[in-house]
């Protein structure tokens, strides 16, 4: 057994920034990874970093605009942290040596991106989070940070107390993956989960492969509730054929849609008269599938996204890396001719409830970047305001599981007073396939021993009352038990269901039926189908048997975390019978304040998932953000 | 594409979204979007059919596991996956992964030239799988695990030697000149940014040292990426003068910038545009200027 101060699973953006927080506090601190730092998702960032940086600008305009971005579901406290913590780090960052593009008296570069009211978009070329993850890992190799690369952490290691509330975290477990062994990682202070977005849950996306939820999915079966799941968002500007990203900095440069016809939609169709191109996200994203269904868009399926006028040099400077992914990807000069570009899944505005320092309800439990729902963004997420997202509350993350105290927080976890209950009208029962416990569904056979069982989950089952607390290593030790029974019944079986077929018919369901419109008939037929897929997954083998790099295996533990956010983001969508931000209801075509200024969130209640709500926070520092009609 | 199925989808629900009557204009609209969508129905059901009849494309995939008996010995397995426009070569290895055999092995994630993962030997030259056109290749295509590196298994090799060689000439950035305030930056010119650009892209895929000759023959040799990095630092001006010293010092070693022959073989295979070979020959320019010792 492996034993820190604090471990950080995943090593991107937020997992390196929490790791050199926590290491500057003197914790002794290791990062438990599934890839090689520097193959995070993070590098494939391009637009840049939201900071208030200049002369004209403020933290208060920067915390403006991020709650009308949100469409009033951003928690005030969290967004003010946001923005008044990025600058500084942003800095940070600057001083540990990252190459941001520069203005002519040699500071760094600002350009304008969508819903903003200043040009704050901090850059570095179009490649902006390459630069942000490679400094951090630099500064990590440079403290000599531990760095467990390529092992993959698969369980938590929490106690099996009653309420959520009272349990706690004593560490993971992983396997290496280059070997197949599993070990325990303890953590004396705190694991804190940067584990990045779930884009695999959709089959059009700009996420990597990598990006399987499994972060969110631990969590939720440890009992943290999982926030505002439904809100997922849709890039304007993806390549049709692989859903690469072409960075919003391309339109805050200049760049222009147009449709079939020639006609500059944004404005000439009425969807944003004041910001054309740079409206937010979701707004521009359902307007250019509105003009593809209308019949004008290019071979019914795309629109252009036009740069040539703004010139070579403009462009090179600016924008190279998009030059290169058009050409690559798509066999499509930039330079010469207009993009082919279409909406594509590409960030999870939901996720694991965490308050601003980015701890869990669950203690010694922290989350922080995309697999965390602070929430910064609400309904919908501004361009921009995901880097300082990492950075900073990946630093307070760090700091916080080191040990130092950063003051009261304003944002409450887990069931407090305040807290609602609800209920989802589901075709399907949602949740374990066995009520009893979650073992089976984790791909496990009934063990048949409750003491066995005890340790199966993620967050124990109970044999009625409280149980005697055991030991942290204890705690981690039956984990690493439960893990290995896991494992090993995957490798014995050897007939079954493949994850390769379960994950394809998830992803087509979601993108089908969970995508930018969505209707109550398509969100229960996706439920049906997780459902289906949650059935087959009892039988899914791993074929390969050895247990050398066994990527066949990783990616069936992956499946199960598909599986369980996929239906998290489903149940969300399905229970919010309002228009808000991205998450848009055929049937329901209003906001509605006076019901839905509230947070959704799912308990999974050991293997039956309770869905719960609580308010929004509006209540900033020194004002109440009201909310208001969002147009751009 | 799944695009299909959706716009069935959407269409039903704008339909429900907007009630009032559709303009005249609208409805032709309309229409003739509903025939080109059975003219390309129609049209893809041909190309299917006609795809089936030949458009497969043939991959000739290394395997090697020393932990499974039949893989001990190396051989190459033969895989004929469907053949769709853009597909590149990781697409057609993930087809056959998930098609065929689940046991194939390889490294992946951002499927977009930015995460350095999946670096194979492809038709005998260092390549990303997923930046390489299967289109641009001669069949059947060979994909092999870069050379000069242990094979864990099937085209995963282990890379610990390229991170230890990073690490060796501190890739982290240095200064004694941090400016005092939290919010006051470094300047830095634009020349100068522009000057490190190339070598700040580097992506730690490996492709240049597997292709080199001398790093193939001279396990300390630093390698090009390697050499490449430092560079990016020690011409970077915010650094400061002490510092250039330092990380010369660090490349002029014995297995430094003066092994390199300039064969080009680096910057021939470089996914992202870096010129090595020239980053490696300034270097060596820069060691003359200052006197620092030849071997």
């Amino acid at each position: 057994m492996h034993e820190h101060d604090v471990l950080v699973v995943g090593a991107g953006g937020a997992g390196l920034r929490a790791a050199i927080a926590a290491h500057e506090e003197g914790a002794d601190v290791a990062l438990v990874t599934k890839l090689h730092p520097v193959r995070s998702h993070t590098g494939a960032a391009e637009g840049g970093i939201n900071a208030v940086l200049r002369e004209g600008d403020s933290w208060e305009d920067h915390a403006y605009d991020t709650m009308k971005g949100s469409d009033y579901l951003g928690d005030a406290p969290a967004v003010e942290t946001l923005c008044q913590d990025s600058p500084e780090e942003t800095i940070q960052l600057e001083h540990w040596g990252m190459p941001f593009s520069r203005e002519e008296d040699g500071r760094v570069s600002q350009r304008p991106f969508g819903g903003l009211s200043f040009p704050r978009t901090t850059y570095a070329g179009a490649e902006t989070g390459h630069h942000l993850l490679h400094t951090l890992y630099q500064q990590v190799v440079k403290r000599g940070i531990e760095v467990y690369d390529e092992w993959y952490v698969t369980r938590l290691a929490v106690t099996d107390h009653e309420e959520p509330e009272d349990r706690k975290c004593h560490g993971v477990v992983a396997f290496d993956v280059m070997s197949g062994e599993v070990r325990g990682f303890r953590a004396r202070n705190g694991v804190i989960l940067a584990t990045g977005g779930p884009g695999q849950v959709f089959d059009h996306t700009t996420n990597a492969v990598s990006n399987t939820g499994d972060g969110p999915a631990m969590a939720y079966r440890a009992g943290v509730p999982m926030e505002d799941m439904e809100f997922i968002q849709f890039h304007p500007t993806t390549l049709p054929s692989t859903g690469v990203l072409i960075s919003e900095g391309v339109r805050g440069e200049g760049g222009i849609l147009y449709n079939e016809l020639g006609e500059r939609f944004m404005f000439e169709h009425g969807y944003a008269s004041n910001a054309g191109e740079l409206a937010s996200r979701d707004v521009v994203s359902r307007a250019e599938l509105t003009e593809v269904n209308e019949g004008r868009g290019i071979e019914d399926e795309y629109v252009h996204l036009d740069m040539r006028h703004l010139g070579e040099e403009r462009i090179i400077d600016r924008l190279e890396n998009i030059l290169h992914l058009a050409s690559d990807f798509e066999g499509v000069d930039g330079l010469v001719e207009p993009m082919p570009v279409k909406p594509g899944q590409h960030y999870a505005m939901g996720g694991i409830e965490t308050d601003e320092n980015g701890e869990t309800c669950i203690d010694g439990l922290y989350a922080a970047g995309e697999c965390a729902c602070v929430s910064v963004h609400g309904a919908n997420r501004l361009g921009g305001n995901a880097l300082p997202e990492l950075i900073v509350f990946g630093a307070r993350a760090g700091r916080h599981a080191a040990g130092t105290d950063l003051g009261e927080t304003l944002i409450e976890t887990g069931r407090t007073e305040d807290s609602e209950t609800g209920e989802i009208d589901t075709p399907v029962v949602p949740g374990s396939i066995h009520a009893d416990e979650d073992a089976v569904a984790d791909g496990g056979p009934d063990v048949g021993d409750s003491e066995s069982r005890r340790a199966e989950s993620d967050g124990g089952s109970r044999e009625g009352g409280a149980s005697v607390v055991p030991e942290a290593t204890e705690i981690v030790e039956r984990a690493v038990e439960a893990e290995n029974r896991r494992i090993d019944h995957l490798m014995e079986k050897d007939e079954g269901v493949q994850q390769a077929e379960l994950r394809e018919k998830l992803q087509k369901s979601m993108t089908r039926n969970v995508n930018v419109f969505r209707t109550e008939e398509g969100l229960k037929q996706a439920l049906r189908d997780i459902r289906e897929v949650r059935e087959q997954y009892e039988d899914v083998y791993v074929d390969d048997p050895s247990r050398t790099f066994n990527t066949d295996l990783q990616q069936t533990i992956e499946m199960r975390n598909l599986i369980d956010t996929a239906e998290a983001i489903t149940l969300g969508a399905l229970a919010r019978d309002e228009f808000r931000g991205a998450h848009w209801r055929a049937e329901f075509q209003e906001r509605r304040d006076e019901e839905w200024l509230k947070h959704t969130l799912l308990s999974w209640n050991d293997g039956t998932p309770e869905l719960w709500f609580k308010p929004v926070i509006l209540e900033g520092e020194e004002k109440t953000y009201e909310p208001k009609i969002r147009s751009y | 594409m799944s695009t299909q199925l959706e716009e069935r989808e959407t269409e039903a629900e704008v339909d429900a979204g907007h009630s009032e009557p559709r303009s005249a204009y609208q409805e032709r609209r309309l229409d003739d979007k509903e025939k080109r969508r059975e003219q390309r129905e129609r049209e893809r059901q041909d190309e299917e059919r006609a795809e089936e009849a030949e458009n497969t494309v043939h991959i000739k995939v290394f395997r090697y596991d020393p932990e499974v008996a039949e893989k001990q010995e190396p051989r190459f397995d033969d895989f004929h996956v469907p053949f769709e426009k853009g597909m590149t070569v990781l697409d057609a290895v993930m087809y056959a992964r998930d098609h065929h055999d689940s046991s194939l092995t390889f490294r992946h994630s951002c499927r977009q030239a930015i995460c350095g993962s999946d670096a194979f030997f492809i038709n005998g030259r260092q390549r990303l799988g997923c930046q390489t056109q299967i289109a641009d290749l001669e069949t059947p295509v060979r994909v092999e695990p870069l050379p000069h590196k242990e094979v864990v298994k099937d085209l995963v090799v282990d890379m610990d030697h390229f991170f230890d060689q990073m690490e060796a000439v501190e890739p982290y950035f240095q200064t004694n000149e941090a400016p005092d305030s939290d919010l006051d930056e470094q300047r830095q010119s634009r020349e100068n940014r522009e000057k490190i650009k190339m070598g700040t892209r580097c992506i730690w895929c490996a492709c240049c040292q597997s292709s080199c000759n001398i790093a193939a023959g001279d396990n300390e040799f630093l390698g090009p990426a390697a050499i490449s990095m430092a560079y990016r630092f020690a011409m970077d001006e915010r650094e400061g003068g002490d510092m250039k010293e330092h990380r010369l010092r660090i490349v002029e070693q014995e297995h430094g910038v003066w092994r390199c022959q300039t064969q080009f073989s680096c910057t021939n295979v470089c996914p992202k545009d870096i010129p090595l070979t020239e980053h490696i020959q300034e270097l060596k320019r820069e060691a003359v200027k200052k006197n620092l010792k030849f071997w």
